[in-house]
């Protein structure tokens, strides 16, 4: 099973993808910003990364270029956890290397689903 | 589905309830005639967006259709289209209130919708300039279309930019989801692959022809390139008829087992439900990862102090007394250390309290048509839960009072030549292991003559009676006393002073008044920094050991027989400098025989409690150490005179003396005996 990455400041949304990852078998680590997330990021090698996009230090746009800019991230899917209302935030987040997101709100068999499609 | 999403709601609920704190001190923050720090709204923004985000995911529909509105307003204002005004400052204070109503109904279990958000969401609308009708919030997940449709035939060109692996796109994935649509056949493009050495292995040169027979609809083809969409040239056709293609089963990746990605949805392990609780019932407490580092450390070193303890236990001879003891010290060292460590968990700092202050005063000032500005000093100063939770009241209380009686109006202040914008500042700070509150303002202050006045007409004081302006202000403490002509919206409602000090006495703290006409008035509170431990100083009556709250100690002291006064009622006297310090000798409160009844040269401890002295007579002076206290109520019963007890190092039980309760003992006595100057008591 794969090794998975979750970003978000709201511990109950980590909570829950961690669980629901976990419960399908996959490894996960947590983090609860971008800084964090990529200290975690060269640490170890994960084959995908959720991330939210608002989030304070350094939100997930920033994450994503800075994760692309690391060789053993080039190609590694990357998802964002976004809302409907941030559309324009979905393209950013292209722009900036994201593989595809995933629009909140979402339940745990619609993230299993998403993650399932991004790992090989 | 196993996964049952109500696991997360408790910390769904708390990290709301700080989302929406954090809402709210930003709009505090927020000046009309000030341009706003975009980091400011971005705060605001992110907070709103995890609680709509949240309450989506968790089930609280309402939640998230309501946070999605202030959600809309605060992205025009991020994104530089919209300023925030006064009123939409004031829409958005009224949602935090609505927000949280919101979540403590869910919290408890109570049904949301009960709760009415029409006239906020109506306010909003307004704002927006958007149509009276609800928007539909964003539904839980697209609801498939009808799916009773004859097989059809697609055709589907697909030219990828040579960029999109960069993006963690492979094609290959695409293709895999599209077999889950039906009957798939794939030929590939490779004429534009560039010679060898102009190959550049990030990029992909390569496009596809696909053909897909199945019952699915264009927007579910649409849906799986939905990533990959700006990113590539794709047509999508129906075919009119079908082509024979040669099927090429293989394509591009060597993965081609068509069970596809439900197979993990379907079948999750079920382990996520063993741990399930009932939402909102823990309360927890948030804890600095650094103060779980030094609590770590210390048990690290605990550890290694025990081995070492228990080695030397294990061939013990006389020779190693040395090491024994620097082990014992050490010991000592390591549990005082941990202990405090432990301590530091429970403490947080005073802004939790102080957090509520800037919207109780806007919404004061906004209700009186006073201008005050509130400045908060100190607010790092950390605090035990428990008196954090009990001293928010009485806090309230007394900021409120200065709000209300304390500030003048701008017309009154301009008269004063006083700056037309009153000040109320809020300092927490330590002083001698207590924290000390100051709630300040710069106002009309107290007038003794009112006050005076006031406690004649309710029978506080009697007609001869002389006071100090001191001893005046302390009378608002009385119970039923209060200065407000008029019961006000605000403040004055009868809940009076004579609470506030029963609440900060009952902690183990006290309160005192500063005042000057015309100038303001400053309260302060003492605080202890926690109600478990205390720093006592042993005192021995007869057989007797009890312990002094160190903090209440003024100064010990041997009597000299000149300095003491007897007065009428038999009531001993001791002449302190200016004060006369009632003497009560604790063997006869507590009917112990001592060792010593004779006054001269006879230890007195004078302890101050409520503002007042009195000397505390005993027989020896022992050791002075932190005592845990133990609550005699729960174990045994109430005692007068008495406020815990505490276990001593050779296992013997100790009572905790009530300086407080002593010193009213004493007054009490005093007041029955003589006719002398009137002490105001507590309640």
């Amino acid at each position: 099973m794969a090794n998975i990455l979750i970003v978000d400041d709201s511990a109950s949304m980590r909570n829950m993808v961690m669980t629901t990852l976990q419960s399908a078998g996959h490894q996960v680590k947590d983090a609860s910003d971008g800084q964090q997330a990529l200290t975690c990021a060269k640490g170890g090698k994960f084959d995908a990364v959720i991330t939210d996009l608002n989030m304070p230090v350094m939100n997930g746009i920033e994450l994503v270029q800075n994760l692309r800019l690391l060789p053993s991230y080039k190609y590694t899917p990357i998802l964002l956890l976004t809302t409907e209302s941030s559309d324009s935030k979905k393209s950013e987040g292209k722009q900036a290397g994201a593989t595809g997101w995933l629009v909140k709100p979402f339940n745990p068999e619609k993230l299993l689903a998403t993650v399932a499609r991004v790992l090989g | 589905m196993s996964i049952d999403v109500s696991q997360f709601h408790a910390t769904f609920f708390e990290e709301s309830l700080e989302g929406l704190d954090v809402m709210e001190n930003g709009l505090l923050q927020i000046k009309s005639d000030v341009p706003t720090d975009a980091e400011l709204i971005n705060t605001i923004f992110r907070a709103a967006h995890s609680i709509k985000g949240g309450s989506g995911t968790f089930g609280f529909m309402a939640i998230s259709d309501f946070t999605h509105i202030l959600e809309t307003l605060l992205d025009e204002v991020r994104e530089g289209r919209r300023v925030l005004d006064n009123h939409s400052v004031e829409l958005l204070l009224k949602s935090c209130d609505c927000l949280r109503n919101m979540i403590l109904a869910a919290q408890n279990g109570d049904n949301i919708e009960d709760i009415d958000t029409s006239s906020l969401v109506t306010g909003f609308r307004e704002l927006l300039g958007e149509p009276g009708a609800a928007e539909s919030a964003p539904k839980m997940e697209k609801t498939d279309q009808e799916s009773d449709i004859a097989l059809k035939k697609w055709k589907i060109s697909f030219q990828p930019e040579p960029r999109i692996l960069l993006s963690g796109n492979e094609p290959s994935r695409l293709f895999r989801e599209l077999k889950t649509l039906g009957q798939f056949q794939v030929s590939a493009n490779t004429t534009r692959i560039p010679d060898f050495d102009q190959l550049t292995p990030d990029e992909c040169f390569i496009d596809w022809t696909l053909h897909l027979t199945g019952d699915c609809t264009r927007e579910e083809i649409e849906e799986i390139f939905e990533w990959v969409i700006d990113e590539c040239q794709l047509v999508i056709e129906e075919e009119s008829e079908s082509r024979d293609l040669p099927c090429i089963d293989d394509i591009a990746t060597p993965e081609s087992d068509g069970s596809n990605t439900r197979t993990v949805a379907d079948n999750p392990t079920p382990s996520a439900n063993s741990n399930k609780t009932p939402p909102g019932t823990n309360t927890s407490i948030r804890v600095g990862i650094d103060k779980v580092d030094s609590l770590i450390n210390l048990v690290g070193e605990l550890v290694i102090t025990q081995s070492m303890l228990s080695e030397l236990g294990n061939n013990f001879d006389m020779s190693k007394l040395d090491r024994l003891s620097n082990g014992l010290e050490q010991l000592l060292q390591n549990t005082r250390e941990l202990q405090e460590s432990v301590m530091q968990i429970r403490m947080l700092p005073i802004s939790y309290a102080f957090n509520r202050f800037p919207r109780m005063i806007r919404d004061l000032s906004s209700r009186t048509g006073k201008k005050i500005e509130l400045h908060l000093s100190g607010e790092n100063t950390e605090l035990d839960k428990t008196v954090m939770e009990q001293i928010s009241d009485p806090l309230t209380h007394l900021v409120r009072n200065a709000a209300d009686h304390g500030v003048e109006t701008p017309q009154e202040r301009l008269a004063k030549g006083k700056p037309e914008t009153g000040m109320i500042q809020l300092n927490a700070y330590h002083k001698g292991g207590n924290i000390v509150v100051e709630i300040c303002d710069d106002g009309k202050g107290m007038d003794p003559a009112r006050i005076l006045e006031k406690a004649r007409e309710k029978g506080l004081v009697t007609g001869e009676q002389v006071l100090s302006d001191q001893e005046t202000f302390e009378l608002i403490f009385e119970p039923g006393f209060s200065t407000a002509d008029s019961v006000s919206d605000i403040s004055g409602r009868g809940v009076g002073m004579d609470v506030v000090r029963r609440n900060i006495n009952s902690l183990g703290g006290r309160i005192e008044i500063e005042s000057e006409q015309g100038k303001g008035s400053t309260f302060r509170v003492h605080l202890p920094l926690t109600l478990a431990i205390l720093d006592g100083q042993l005192v021995r009556v007869g057989a007797e050991v009890y312990i002094i709250p160190l903090i209440s100690i003024v100064e010990s002291l041997q009597i000299k027989m000149q300095q003491v006064n007897k007065v009428a009622g038999g009531m001993l006297l001791y002449r302190l400098r200016e004060d006369n310090v009632p003497i009560l000798p604790l063997y006869s409160e507590f009917g112990i025989d001592p060792d010593n009844r004779e006054l001269d040269n006879g230890l007195l401890v004078v302890v101050e409690g409520e503002g007042q002295k009195i000397g505390l007579l005993v027989d020896d002076l022992l050791a002075q150490q932190q005592v845990v206290i133990k609550s005699l109520e729960s174990n045994y019963h109430k005692v007068q005179g008495i406020s815990g007890a505490t276990i001593l190092g050779d296992g013997s039980v100790s009572m905790i003396l009530d300086i407080p309760g002593m010193v009213r003992r004493a007054f009490d006595q005093r007041n029955k005996n003589t006719v002398g100057n009137h002490q105001p008591r507590a309640a």
